[in-house]
């Protein structure tokens, strides 16, 4: 894409300020929903997100049970008012993409074969959106699937990297991502740093798509140590009754 | 539909002999309300309510468009509620259902007859250009009385709204011009009790439902009965008192929260 807008200066800082491998600022509320399941509010940047879980429950419509396991639904959806040109409310093909892909991400780290005929309904509501909504949305949802005390093997969390004017950066934000060359989003299981989600638009060399992946697992786990942080300030201090 | 079993009708009638609510509250009395505003920096203005457990945010975007025929020289206003599978284990992803539906005709017609908005100084060029105001009511957490938690919403995102006319190349933004807003309040009976600001089990059991706006000199400006029970003269008189002496402390509320 072609710009005049310089998105890194002469001393490798970026448009608001960050560094090559800073994240932007990253806020978690856990349980803040009262009928949910689960629940978490997340901040990323200028991201708002807001999750809520529930289930395990009956699946519904019937002929969509597993017999097995429990099937995830995870549901991306944006706000109207979310965006700079209203959204019109209702699923779109984009949003049902995502919608897709972050379901089966988190059906890998659920222990699904627990809920035969379930489903777990992961709800994904971005209220403000700035660049980086899948991985605000999915790092949100495995906190509010901990939050409402889904078994599973890890605690999922996403970020992602990307390239500005042939430089290979962390976490993008909005004008990095409209001007900028590439973008890598990542989700990953922390504990093995297994790859549960990940796309990429733009164009990277061999070389520079391993700093980038390097530089999203990097993040993940930065991201990971957030969520860890938040669950363990809203729980740590409940008493354990004997 | 949550099937209500009869113990907790029971329940709750039995504790509203003693005078009691569930919750602990006087049947006059609205649970603790909380109003943040400018949530959403995407949106023109913007709030979160909450009501006791329930949870509103609306977000108000505006677009230049047509005005409507019979309307040349007003601008548009439309809005839209969505009960999101977020907010409650009921509700279902998909296109609005009737209470959605309803919600938001509700919370327009309450902005529209009172003329919280004052649309005829929004047209650009008559007949051509005028602005659309668009307001989205999103359900974040349903515990009941989505009525007066989504209209103080979408008041109180309108009165921190700002026309985005920098966007548009219309020269500088300014506030949405507005005049002094109603508020609403809703009652329910069910047995021989009314009460105020119904939580969800109480609105559960409903027989009969009245939601009153007032306004800041104490008149009735609408009136909306829902469910298929009835009320008596008496009981309307005692809502409608109810609905000024807490739409009263909501008003103060909702002007220091806003700074208007």
């Amino acid at each position: 894409m072609k710009s005049d807008k310089k998105l890194i200066d002469d001393a490798g800082k970026r448009l608001d300020g960050r560094g090559p491998e800073e994240l932007r600022k990253i806020k978690i509320e856990v349980g803040v929903l009262h009928r949910a399941s689960g629940s978490c509010y997340l901040e990323w940047g200028g991201n708002k997100v807001m999750v809520a879980v529930y289930g395990p429950r009956e699946a519904i419509p019937r002929h969509t049970q597993n017999l097995l396991r429990a099937i995830v639904n995870a549901r991306y959806n944006m706000a109207a008012f979310s965006v700079e040109d209203r959204k019109r409310p209702g699923p779109d093909r984009r949003s049902k993409e995502i919608s897709k892909v972050i379901s089966e991400a988190l059906e890998k780290v659920i222990l699904t074969e627990q809920f035969p005929r379930a489903s777990i309904d992961v709800n994904i509501e971005v209220l403000d959106a700035e660049a980086g909504t899948r991985c605000a949305g999915l790092t949100a949802a495995g906190v509010a699937l901990a939050d409402a005390g889904i078994p599973m093997k890890d605690i999922p969390v996403a970020c992602s990297a990307g390239k500005i004017e042939g430089r290979v950066v962390l976490d993008l934000g909005k004008e990095e991502d409209n001007l900028g060359d590439a973008d890598l989003p990542i989700a990953i299981s922390p504990r093995t740093n297994e790859i549960l989600l990940l796309q990429m638009d733009g164009h990277l060399t061999l070389e520079e798509f391993n700093k980038a992946l390097d530089f999203a697992i990097k993040g993940c786990n930065a991201v990971s140590e957030i969520q860890k942080k938040a669950i363990l300030d809203k729980y740590q201090s409940v008493e354990v009754v004997e | 539909m949550t099937i209500v079993p009869a113990i907790k009708r029971d329940y709750i009638c039995k504790l509203a002999k003693q005078g009691k609510r569930v919750d602990g509250r006087k049947f006059d009395e609205f649970r603790k309300i909380e109003i943040e505003t400018n949530v959403v920096s995407k949106a023109e203005g913007s709030a979160r309510v909450k009501i006791g457990n329930t949870q509103v945010l609306t977000g108000i975007k505006m677009d230049v468009g047509e005005p409507y025929p019979d309307s040349p020289e007003s601008g548009v206003l439309t809005t839209a509620a969505e009960l999101i599978p977020l907010a409650s284990p009921d509700f279902e992803a998909g296109p609005p259902q009737q209470d959605a539906i309803e919600l938001a005709r509700v919370v327009d017609r309450g902005v529209r007859e009172s003329e919280v908005i004052e649309l005829d100084k929004l047209c650009l060029e008559p007949g051509e250009k005028v602005w659309i105001v668009f307001v989205d009511i999103h359900i974040l957490d349903y515990d009941g009385n989505l009525f007066d938690a989504a209209s103080l919403a979408s008041l109180a995102a309108l009165i921190t709204a700002s026309v985005p006319a920098s966007r548009f190349e219309l020269g500088e933004d300014y506030p949405l011009p507005l005049n002094e807003p109603p508020i609403s309040c809703t009652s329910v009976k069910f047995d021989d009790f009314v009460v105020i600001d119904p939580s969800l089990d109480e609105e559960e059991i409903a027989d009969a439902r009245l939601t009153v706006a007032t306004d800041e000199n104490g008149d009735i400006r609408a009136m909306q009965k829902g469910l298929n029970g009835s009320f008596t003269k008496e009981e309307i008189q005692k809502v409608i008192k109810a609905s000024l002496d807490n739409g009263r402390e909501i008003r103060k509320q909702l002007s220091e929260k806003t700074g208007k």
